[in-house]
């Protein structure tokens, strides 16, 4: 299995707190990555650096390499927005445009880039896009009807309709679950497992029966440092390191 | 005893409130029966279409001045709206260091000018080299007015909205500048339209600054270039006259101009109705 992002040294900060330290790691093409530690390890800066979006917030910066397919993108020259096309990203509450009905939230990414499309292409991206997201069956009659009408969890999985039209190669999802009632999480976890076949998934959770469900292979980070990263089977029944263990068996965290 | 006590409290504090309430209301009524009582009479077709007779002729209109009005509303809003929505933009998302201190803070002073100074200003910016009165130096004393009302009020609008919005938006590959223009602004469009129509209401009822920039008029403008009636100075001018038709006159501008504002801000308010209730 090929990798599609290879992590190298990978440092960020917020103002003077440094936030991630020294990350290395491979994450394989078309499989589902689980990211898991206590709360402030730095799980969401991590994914947050892997499209670029780390440096949003104003006073940040992250150095290292970041390779997508090969290509750092940290490099000189490399412009962000290009990278945010090719690496998705569902947030942990959902947050569809509350000034756009739901066919428009899904075409949003293209809309708002300029790009000409006819109504037909258009309505068949809607189609695609919230079938692969699951919502299809739902929102179907309704798709003037505003994004925010919905509930919380087809909020979420509108959201990742938007993420998904346009065409990204690797989803980030930043605990896509936590707002959400088991109903909606079994539904979204169903979708990753769907998704993994296109897509390259990084998942954020908190919850490491979910980490165990879906992911392929789970990265547990503790205070900004990446301890261990494996299989998830592995990480889960004989982790090498005794954090690990520790954080697993509920000993802390 | 207790339960007695406090719902005794709760119906002292609801009864202030609402005395209140009633003290805020109170003046808006006298002011709208005052001006209907007095203004209606005298507001007839021939207000609307015809210019001011002199003095001692009984009849004419105000055509001129209202026109003139929503002349310099425009003219006003030609310079201050731009000025005042793209510093209000530029000071909640880039305004976090000195510069932007510096803008917030001139903005507050210039709300405080008085506006008679503002007149003066625009005189000798306008009127002076232009050597003669005009439109041109009212919309531009107005458009000051409008530009820290409405700078400010967009910064306070923008700033509500969540910043989830806006990573949604960079999230999916789009450029900042597009972020901000099609999802922030269209997000704040219903705060950033109240902000302006306040500022709009305000600088419609302003008359110290138009007495030395537009001037006044008894007859239709020609130009742009010369001075132009405007509904204010025309009140002015005719409620401190000897005349009692010319008191009725100013009563019914006076309505009329409040009418004038009225009817602005619900058409432009059911003009830019988004598709959805505007989230803030």
């Amino acid at each position: 299995m090929s990798n599609k992002l290879e992590v190298r040294q990978l440092n960020a900060w917020f103002g003077t707190t440094q936030a991630l330290h020294d990350i290395s790691l491979t994450i394989p093409d078309g499989a589902v990555t689980a990211i898991i530690g206590p709360s402030g390890c730095g799980k969401s800066t991590f994914i947050r650096c892997l499209n670029r979006m780390h440096e949003v917030v104003p006073g940040t910066r992250a150095t290292g390499e970041v390779l997508l397919d090969g290509n750092n993108i940290y490099g000189s020259g490399v412009d962000p927005v290009q990278i945010r096309g090719k690496v998705g990203m569902v947030f942990q509450k959902p947050n569809p445009f509350p000034t756009m009905s739901i066919s428009d939230n899904v075409t949003a990414g293209l809309r708002l880039n300029g790009e000409r499309r006819t109504r037909g292409e258009l309505a068949t991206i809607v189609e695609r896009s919230l079938r692969q997201a699951a919502l299809w069956e739902e929102v179907k009659n309704n798709l003037n009807a505003s994004g925010i009408s919905l509930s919380g969890g087809q909020q979420q999985r509108l959201c990742i309709a938007r993420a998904l039209a346009v065409e990204p190669e690797v989803l980030l999802m930043d605990e896509p679950c936590s707002a959400l009632d088991p109903i909606a999480t079994t539904k979204i976890e169903a979708l990753i497992h769907e998704l993994k076949q296109e897509y390259t998934i990084l998942i954020v959770t908190h919850s490491m029966q979910q980490a165990a469900r879906v992911s392929d292979y789970t990265a547990f980070m503790y205070l900004g440092r990446l301890v261990e990263f494996g299989p998830t089977n592995k990480i889960f029944t004989t982790p090498e390191n005794k954090e690990t263990e520790d954080y697993i068996t509920g000993r802390f965290g | 005893m207790n339960y007695r006590r406090r719902k005794l409290i709760n119906a002292v504090a609801l009864a202030g409130a609402v005395a209140c309430t009633l003290c805020v209301l109170l003046p808006l009524v006298l002011i709208f029966s005052n001006l209907i009582l007095k203004g209606i009479t005298s507001v007839n077709l021939a207000f609307f279409t015809n210019l001011p007779k002199p003095v001692g002729e009984t009849g004419g209109g105000m055509a001129n001045a209202i026109v003139g009005t929503l002349t310099l509303i425009g003219l006003a809003s030609a310079v201050g709206l731009p000025i005042g929505v793209l510093a209000g933009v530029y000071l909640s998302e880039y305004g976090h260091g000195r510069l932007g201190y510096s803008v917030r803070f001139s903005a507050d002073v210039l709300n405080g000018v008085p506006s008679i100074v503002i007149g003066i200003f625009a005189y000798t910016l306008v009127v002076l080299p232009m050597k003669s009165f005009s439109a041109y130096a009212g919309g531009f004393a107005l458009g000051v007015i409008m530009i820290p009302i409405v700078a400010r009020t967009t910064e306070e609008m923008v700033r509500l909205v969540p910043s989830s919005l806006r990573e949604a938006s960079l999230a999916l590959g789009v450029p900042s500048w597009r972020t901000t223009v099609l999802i922030v602004l269209r997000t704040a469009r219903g705060g950033i339209i109240t902000g302006i129509m306040l500022a709009t209401a305000r600088i419609a009822g302003e008359t110290a600054p138009l007495l030395f920039t537009a001037f006044g008029n008894q007859f239709w403008h020609s130009t742009l270039g010369g001075p132009i009636a405007s509904l204010p100075v025309q009140i002015y001018t005719y409620a401190i006259s000897p005349f009692d038709d010319w008191h009725r006159q100013a009563w019914a501008g006076a309505l009329v101009l409040l009418a004038l504002i009225l009817v602005t801000s619900l058409s432009v308010r059911l003009l830019t109705r988004g598709r959805f209730h505007s989230a803030l």
